[in-house]
């Protein structure tokens, strides 16, 4: 049996998070790549923004740091380049990172800092109940759109490739071995790596969207989900209502803090 | 601050001073947006930053960049970013942040004409209550102003010398005038300078407590790294750092975050008097305007009127107890500023009527002159 409680801070159960949740799916996932990973506690800082997701740091036994709506990745980057040691994590959901902190990720991206974000995609807004986010579906419901959602909804994973992350991948918390292997890689990945991540929220999204059972939500991402090879060989028709998952985007290119450093040592030695 | 002027002699605008002082000061991080009258700061950090083993970025936004200073500051690096008016008002969030979080680092505001864009090219002070209110719910917090690019290198070390001795975010407001006037600056050797880094946590980490309540109120937090695994939060919290909703936990955080530094101001609060003892008029400016201010006090002098100057350079704290000693003593303030009276408000309030209170306001972006304020001074004899 697997000790999670080694990276838990047991005295702050029970979470917040309501029965049904994927968060807590995510978490363990996460616990047991950093395990994996041998990252030393004292040298990993958590940092998340404002939503139910980001509420995960408060429950894991490293530095952990719990910022404004929208902000984590700014506030991660200013972590990351002070002292690039640091093994960073950012945590957030898809309204914080991709609606009031859209502009960090897209630029974090761009960077390509060293930063791993586990992206929590519940397609709503859960903390303030049930708002439309910017990855409703459309016709989805929500408290702020009461007739359905007319809103396309961003491809979040699709953004961050296309931005300049060196890694981009899918997961979701039906496919748990699956999820806990791309958080694994994604934190090996030298670089701005991405792992969003499917979870329910049967309390906010699933009871607006005749997914009222958390386990029809369990369902509705087994059925959606598709392993990426398998989407490839898909038609147009087929496509249909399926997401792909797995690693999306996996290239080798110059990160951020490196090239800050090796900049230090150029004017080091230009000085001597 | 150095105690006697040796050293370098430059020629320097404010915000180059600003950004030297800034070195001097041991800040090692820098993140900001470029906004104009402010980003000669930026410019010479992202020079001489990583010259000296530092970091500069630039953000993709003023909320960024100021996310980004709290983040690496919390690593125990001293931070910075600096920007005018419209770029304030977007940092307020996180600056609230940084007071709830009791997360040291410096913020720089060099002036320009408000609300909105206004004159991004003309000076003004009028983001002085900003400094003090911008960010929503009960704090204080320290605002340092400078009138010279001398007295904003000094300042600037100040200000992180506070950042540290306080654990607060600490504010430099200066004006367009100050940041983009080239003059004489002595840049002081090493050994003259004066520097306080923050403390950290002696004991075990499994005893450790980052909030734990003190007789100075001052929290001593780890730098992230060094094996005390602590939470940060912008939530109210205990002592333990986690969120909390106990009615007498928070209570006890939201009256220290104002208790740590109202409980030293004594040491914080900075004022320059001049030619006070048989004056009938005093004068309260800061920034540019003192410097007019004082100009006027040697003419006005010259010609018989007994008038002084009290010129803080603390605006915040507010200098309460100087102001009504002064207020017992002459007839009246003359209160020039380039805004609509926003100290002049705090003047009146501490004055208690025991003097009135008269505001010299000029907001079309042009500077006071010296004879503005003799013509007013004159008046009120």
């Amino acid at each position: 049996m697997f000790d999670y409680l080694k990276y838990i801070r047991e005295w702050n159960f029970p979470h917040i998070w309501c029965s049904g949740c994927g968060d807590g799916i995510v978490l363990k996932a996460l616990i047991r790549a950093v395990h994996k990973l041998g990252i030393s506690r004292d040298e990993a800082v958590m940092v998340s923004g404002i939503g139910c997701s980001s509420r995960t740091p408060g429950y894991v036994d490293i530095n952990t740091l719990h910022t404004t709506h929208g902000r984590a990745i700014a506030f991660a980057t200013g972590v990351k380049l002070a002292n690039p040691k640091l093994t960073v994590i950012v945590v957030t959901g898809d309204g914080d990172a991709t609606a009031i902190g859209g502009n960090h990720y897209i630029h974090a991206a761009r960077r390509n800092i060293d930063l791993t974000v586990l992206l929590y995609n519940n397609y709503i807004y859960g903390m303030t109940g049930g708002q439309v986010s910017p990855t409703t579906p459309i016709g989805g419901m929500a408290s702020t759109a009461p007739y359905g959602n007319l809103e396309p909804p961003f491809n979040i994973s699709g953004l961050a490739g296309a931005a300049g992350a060196s890694f981009v991948a899918r997961g979701d918390v039906y496919h748990v071995q699956k999820l806990e292997k791309l958080i694994t890689k994604a934190m090996q990945k030298k670089g701005f790596s991405v792992v969003e991540i499917l979870s329910p929220c049967p309390t906010a999204y699933g009871r607006r969207n005749k997914m009222a059972h958390p386990v029809q939500m369990m369902k509705w991402l087994k059925e959606i989900t598709v392993p990426v090879a398998k989407y490839e060989r898909m038609s147009p028709e087929e496509k249909k209502g399926k997401v792909r998952t797995g690693v999306i985007v996996d290239v080798d290119i110059p990160e951020y803090t490196e090239q800050y450093q090796k900049l230090i040592e150029r004017l080091r030695v230009e000085k001597q | 601050m150095p105690n006697k002027r040796s050293g370098k002699i430059v020629m320097m605008q404010g915000n180059h001073a600003c950004s030297e002082g800034a070195i001097a000061a041991g800040c090692r991080f820098y993140a900001g947006y470029p906004i104009t009258p402010s980003s000669e700061i930026a410019e010479l950090l992202a020079r001489k930053l990583p010259a000296v083993g530092g970091k500069f970025i630039q953000m993709e936004d003023e909320i960024a960049a100021m996310g980004a200073i709290i983040g690496a500051s919390l690593t125990g690096v001293k931070s910075m970013t600096a920007t005018s008016g419209p770029g304030f008002s977007l940092k307020q969030e996180n600056i609230g942040y940084a007071c709830m979080a009791e997360v040291p680092c410096v913020v720089v505001n060099v002036q320009r004409g408000g609300p909105s864009t206004g004159m991004p090219t003309h000076p003004a002070q009028a983001d002085v209550q900003q400094a003090r209110w911008g960010t929503h719910g009960d704090h204080s917090i320290i605002v340092l102003t400078a009138s010279s690019a001398q007295e904003t290198f000094e300042q600037t070390i100040r200000a992180f010398n506070l950042a540290e001795t306080y654990m607060t975010p600490v504010i430099l407001i200066i004006d367009e005038i100050v940041g983009h006037t080239m003059e004489k600056v002595i840049l002081p050797d090493r050994e003259g300078i004066g520097i306080i880094n923050r403390k950290q946590p002696t004991i075990p980490p499994e005893q450790y407590l980052p909030y734990k309540k003190t007789k100075s109120c001052i929290p001593i937090l780890a730098n992230f790294g060094i094996g005390y695994r602590y939470h940060v939060t912008g939530l109210c919290h205990d002592e333990t750092g986690f969120p909390t909703n106990e009615p007498k936990e928070i209570e006890a955080l939201i009256t220290r975050l104002s208790e740590k530094i109202e409980r030293h101001r004594d040491k914080i609060i900075q004022c320059r008097l001049m030619m006070l003892d048989d004056a009938e008029v005093a004068i309260f400016a800061y920034g540019t305007v003192a410097r007019s201010a004082r100009r006027a006090v040697k003419d006005c002098r010259e010609q018989g009127v007994r008038v002084g100057l009290v010129e803080p350079t603390v605006l915040w704290p507010f200098p309460s107890e100087i102001v009504l000693d002064i207020a017992e003593a002459v007839d009246a303030f003359v209160v020039p500023e380039m805004n609509l009276g926003q100290m002049a408000r705090e003047v009146e309030l501490a004055a208690k009527c025991k003097a009135r209170v008269h505001r010299l306001s000029r907001v079309d972006g042009d500077p006071i002159t010296p004879d503005q304020i003799i013509y007013t001074v004159k008046g009120m004899v």
